[in-house]
């Protein structure tokens, strides 16, 4: 991950998985020692997003980076000036988690003539047993109506392929059939593949990109303690 | 067909293309935007019509037009919404018109959160709406089970020409879960002769109406309404049993509180106590003969009712066990939810005062 750009934009269809590796990402960043920021653009998502882990990455020396308006578990599109903080301080290691849609995407492309393309690599999180993005015509599709937008171009593909608890090697490898379908039609590299870490040693030795083991973060209330 | 990873919402909405529905009205609202949303995507490329009405008031009238002729149809909307469409929903449990509504509930009371929610219980079961009218109140735990139990709604709603709620908590609606869209069975459904599709040769023009000027009529019409409601009440009824045998407490949950409830007896096995869940599936039929069984349990010695309101399904935990054991209730309320470990200590506390 030292390879990749200062700023890590992370799209995808919501369901993808994408704040769950975003989340995993920036906490491997902070780990790393880097001075760390994650800034939560979705304003798609009413649940599940990554600003409700604000208590552990703050823990972590993370700096999280949401709404305007504090404390507010709402669906305002209500984002903060602080996310300049991250496209001009340099010593920020960013993380931009978007929202999963052409819309959320949007809430990114009003930043576009202030992110440094030179700077900043924007990821497409794929997870093949999402109906929306589930072959290479509507996963193609799907990251075309994200660029648009975003009005960023993505730089790379990140196989997400999961089914939550259920997930086997099969799943992470019909993701990857997918991966290399939309990479070869756009050119685009298959950067990072994600696994939980309990699946981690069962992958074959044909992996494309990086194998990126997480941790599930994002917990629905029956998985808690 | 293979596992899938669905939003709630959208499987909602899926789940109602393939049970046949062909128009959707209804008016966005969170946490159950993903539900019109995708209707407005797939429902013109099946044929059908999605349609965003200009308030809730609309999109429920329109469901009784539609309704009214026959179709499939479908409204969804969360808690406030819901609250603007009782009128409709009552005039369409008068006019005898099968439809299905979908409340995502958030939490209350007036705009309250965003949040999830159990506090439209009371509204759901009891009659939000005007008059003496029952309707069936479907109440999935799983994206799974929502997706089938939208289908199955349809049918229902057809059978019994009445209206058939689907109600999940705010989670249901927002959560991702694998998904497996299969065939429901099928039910044998009775001609819709009743429909207002134009003469075709009778001579008799079909009205839809919920009018009874005289009051002995429609004092009659309440009557047939309630021998309807009867027979639902005799074969609609549906819960899951966990647990039960040898339980010294039984909770009550339904919905993804029920879920929490799992977590907590699992940790309650741990400590030595034994712990057991009643779940209604259908709120309205409820199902009163399984808690008054578990009452009569000799090794039950309290029911405890979980919700994510301030304590609605408690009273008819309270009805349906008729005294034959204390009942108790710990909810949390306006879009917090009740966590395994405070579960946990409430029944400790309970079985601890008991014994």
């Amino acid at each position: 991950m030292e390879n990749d750009k200062r700023i890590r934009i992370i799209t995808g269809h919501y369901g993808s998985g994408k704040t769950e590796f975003a989340v995993n990402y920036t906490l491997t960043l902070a780990e790393k020692g880097y001075n760390t920021a994650i800034v939560d653009l979705d304003i798609v998502n009413p649940y599940f997003r990554s600003r409700e882990m604000e208590p552990m990455f703050e823990e972590k020396g993370v700096r999280v980076i949401s709404s305007s308006i504090k404390g507010l578990a709402g669906d305002l599109p209500a984002l903060s000036p602080e996310i300049y903080t991250i496209l001009e301080d340099k010593s920020y290691e960013a993380v931009i988690d978007v929202g999963g849609d052409k819309a959320g995407a949007t809430a990114l492309g009003r930043f576009y003539n202030r992110i440094d393309k030179d700077e900043c690599d924007m990821f497409f999180v794929l997870n093949a047993n999402r109906h929306l993005t589930g072959d290479k015509q509507n996963a193609i599709r799907y990251l075309k109506s994200i660029e648009q937008g975003s009005r960023q171009k993505v730089t790379a593909l990140i196989n997400n392929t999961h089914l939550c608890g259920e997930t086997k090697i099969e799943d992470i490898m019909k993701g990857q059939d997918l991966c290399l379908q939309v990479s070869q039609e756009l050119g685009l590299p298959i950067k990072y593949t994600v696994v939980h870490k309990g699946l981690a040693d069962y992958l074959p030795n044909n992996i494309c990109g990086e194998i990126f083991p997480i941790d599930i973060f994002m917990k629905k209330p029956w998985e808690m303690e | 067909m293979a596992k899938e990873l669905w939003k709630g919402n959208e499987a909602i909405a899926e789940a109602a293309i393939k049970a046949g529905c062909k128009y959707f009205f209804g008016y966005p609202i969170t946490p159950q935007n993903e539900i019109p949303e995708y209707m407005a995507l797939k429902l013109p490329q099946e044929g059908g019509c999605f349609l965003q009405a200009e308030s809730e008031v609309a999109a429920i009238n329109m469901v009784y037009g539609a309704a009214g002729a026959g179709a499939r149809v479908m409204t969804s909307s969360s808690s406030p919404g819901i609250s603007l469409k009782q009128e409709g929903i009552s005039y369409i449990a008068g006019a005898e018109l099968p439809c299905v509504i979908v409340n995502i509930v958030r939490g209350g009371p007036g705009l309250g959160s965003i949040q999830p929610a159990q506090s439209d219980y009371f509204q759901a079961t009891k009659g939000g709406g005007h008059g003496d009218y029952r309707m069936i109140v479907l109440a999935p735990a799983s994206v799974q089970e929502a997706v089938d139990l939208v289908q199955e709604a349809f049918d229902i709603a057809d059978q019994y020409r009445n209206p058939v709620m689907v109600m999940g908590d705010g989670m249901i609606g927002q959560m991702m879960e694998p998904v497996e869209f299969v065939e429901i069975p099928k039910r044998q459904l009775p001609e819709k002769d009743w429909a207002t599709t134009g003469l075709r040769g009778r001579k008799e023009h079909n009205v839809i109406n919920s009018l009874y000027i005289e009051a002995s009529q429609c004092d009659k019409h309440n009557e047939d309404l309630f021998a309807k409601y009867a027979k639902m009440e005799e074969t609609e009824i549906r819960c899951e049993e966990y647990n039960l045998e040898g339980a010294e407490i039984v909770f009550a949950a339904y919905g993804t509180v029920a879920r929490i409830v799992k977590n907590a007896i699992k940790s309650l096995e741990k400590e030595g106590i034994k712990a057991g869940l009643i779940r209604p599936i259908t709120l309205w039929p409820f199902p009163k003969a399984n808690f008054l069984k578990a009452a009569d349990m000799p090794n039950v010695k309290a029911f405890l009712s979980v919700e994510m309101s301030m304590g609605q399904m408690v009273e008819d935990v309270e009805l349906s066990v008729k005294g034959k054991k204390p009942v108790y209730f710990y909810g949390k309320a306006g879009g917090a939810i009740p966590t395994p470990k405070a579960i946990v200590e409430e029944a400790k506390k309970i079985l601890g005062g008991a014994k």
